[in-house]
């Protein structure tokens, strides 16, 4: 099986997970979610990565694929570091209750 | 396989298996802070699999190590400082930013790629014209979501208003032109591989601003999901252009998850996406749509001590917390003032609209903060019946939530929002600095009423001297 057909069954099954993944969130959870799922998407960090990976001598390609990773690790740690401080705040709340 | 090929395949599988499992734990009160955890050790996984190509490290140039470590410490070390420093109350602009910077990441890589097409990383795994599809999908995607985001920021922080042509039939003019010029722009692209690419860019980075642009404040959460829906499609198409199975999956899974989380919140919001998407801006334009305009006629003012003074002789009071109470930090003194209240037998529950604070779920974590018991912390739709049995209710720094027009009046902007009816109760007290509008810009009729009275000044201040009034009169001593 060729790569391509390999990669649209991964990204249907993948599609199809992430639909199945969020059912019922109570509206408490909708403002980390939201932050968490967007750290998630910083995702594109690997194909920064890779695209640093393979430029060899390429001098622009490297600075284009070294800004692209600054966005992307911009966006995953900030995103993971401000969930957890919102979500700080909910687990202080549990251990009252 | 190699040893470490198939190493590196078993990281990637684990990746994706608490990605998975991180994302379904953030759905839930429990587990949510294990889950953003999870998620995280997850793309330290994901990251370190990259890295180990087919002789481990070593492969990896110098040159590439110190790029890679340059964009890791900028990328990174703002990121931190950025999360530790932003106040909650920002907190749905600071995630339009995050996402959109996620958007610009997938934006370069195809960038890269069609500039520098021998060095796509997939190694002939796709033919050239998948590829070049790949990278039109990434560019549109990428783009759109970066600038949607940067101007979902904007008008979040007032930086940016809403201008009134976004709210004319222009505005589709406009995004059908940019989406056209985007499409053709792409379709060079598919078939040569250089033309087109800045068409594209263009295009659909105009879009994304011709399409939130016309959103009004209260509506933008939603706005805000939606794009960190496409910024996972982006990152799946990313990883068709450089040919990675795990990114695929990954950026599938946040882009359908989040289209989900949309949903809900739209649910929640009791607004449907399309009308969020074309629908315009509540109340952007009060002139030209007749409802909402004109001056208060009826303001009735009142010192903390009349308020203390009715408040003594009530035996039902709600609470209605707004973005006002969050600005000023007071939900601590609110808690003071509630105690009291509690002691002297008063029932005291808190009316918490779905998009109370700025953001679904922000109020909740506000008052939490205070140490408000969960029970006390009512949904509209619970409270909404309980406002005419109610003797008095006070209303703190919020405004186009508790603001009847969205009942009454058909040629409001605000018309068909729901809202909590606050006006069937007794008497109602507005705590507000002044008689500025809400987000919607939109005149408050609530103000206008008989039974309203308005306390002006910061929520902090007015609720401390209510204390010491309440304090006074010797209310809650049990004396």
């Amino acid at each position: 099986m060729s790569f391509f057909s390999e990669a649209l069954w991964v990204l249907l099954l993948g599609s199809l997970l992430g639909l199945e993944l969020i059912g019922k969130v109570p509206p408490t959870l909708h403002t980390p979610l939201m932050s968490g799922a967007n750290a998630i998407s910083g995702i594109t960090m690997l194909a920064a990565l890779t695209l640093i990976i393979k430029s060899g001598d390429n001098l622009p390609l490297l600075i284009i694929g070294s800004i692209s990773l600054g966005f992307a690790l911009f966006n995953v740690i900030g995103g993971f570091l401000v969930t957890d401080r919102m979500l700080a705040m909910f687990s202080r709340k549990k251990t009252r209750k | 396989m190699t040893f470490i090929g198939s190493i590196k395949f078993a990281i990637d599988l684990l990746a994706v298996l608490l990605l998975a499992l991180g994302i379904k734990g953030l759905s839930k009160v429990r587990s949510a802070r294990e889950a953003n955890r999870l998620a995280a050790i997850a793309m330290i996984l994901a990251a370190f699999g990259v890295l180990m190509n087919s002789q481990g490290t070593i492969g990896i140039p110098i040159n590439s190590w110190v790029w890679i470590i340059c964009g890791t410490l900028i990328g990174g070390l703002l990121g931190a400082f950025t999360a530790k420093k932003v106040p909650m109350t920002a907190m749905p602009e600071i995630v339009a930013l995050f996402n959109g910077c996620g958007g610009m990441s997938s934006l370069l890589v195809a960038l890269g790629v069609a500039l520098f097409p021998s060095s796509d990383g997939s190694d002939g795994l796709v033919s050239e014209l998948i590829r070049n599809l790949s990278i039109v999908v990434s560019l549109f995607v990428g783009a759109i979501t970066f600038s949607g985001s940067i101007v979902a920021m904007a008008k979040l922080q007032g930086w940016l208003s809403t201008p009134s042509w976004t709210q004319s039939k222009a505005r589709h003019f406009f995004n059908i032109l940019c989406a056209v010029i985007a499409l053709i722009g792409g379709i060079y692209l598919a078939i040569d591989g250089q033309n087109g690419l800045f068409l594209i860019v263009v295009a659909s980075s105009l879009l994304g601003i011709g399409v939130t642009l016309p959103i009004g404040g209260a509506d933008m959460p939603v706005v805000i999901s939606l794009l960190n829906s496409y910024s996972g499609v982006a990152a799946a198409s990313a990883g068709f252009v450089v040919g990675s199975q795990l990114l695929i999956v990954a950026g599938a899974m946040v882009g359908a998850a989040g289209l989900i989380l949309t949903q809900v919140m739209c649910d929640g919001m009791n607004r449907s996406l399309v009308s969020v998407l074309f629908g315009g801006a509540l109340g952007a334009n009060t002139v030209t749509s007749g409802g909402g305009g004109g001056e208060y006629t009826n303001i009735t003012s009142c010192s903390p001590e009349e308020c203390a003074l009715t408040l003594e002789a009530a035996e039902r009071v709600v609470i209605v917390p707004g973005y006002g109470l969050a600005v000023a930090q007071a939900q601590h003194t609110l808690r003071e003032v509630t105690r009291v209240l509690e002691n002297a037998d008063i029932e005291v529950t808190y009316a918490i609209h779905p998009v109370a604070g700025r953001m679904p779920g922000h109020m909740n974590v506000l008052l939490a903060e205070a140490d408000v018991p969960y029970e006390q912390l009512k949904e509209m739709d619970v409270i909404n019946p309980e406002f005419p049995a109610t003797d008095v209710v006070l209303v703190l720094g919020a405004n186009d939530v508790v603001n009847p027009q969205a009942k009454n009046d058909k040629s409001s902007p605000l018309y068909g929002m729901p809202v909590l009816d606050v006006q069937e109760a007794r008497t109602v007290f507005v705590v507000k600095r002044g008689m500025s509008a809400g987000y919607s810009g939109i005149k408050n009729d609530l103000f206008d009423l008989q039974n309203t009275s308005m306390v002006f000044g910061d929520a902090k201040k007015v609720l401390g001297d209510l204390l010491l009034e309440l304090k006074e009169l010797g209310v809650g001593s049990k004396g």
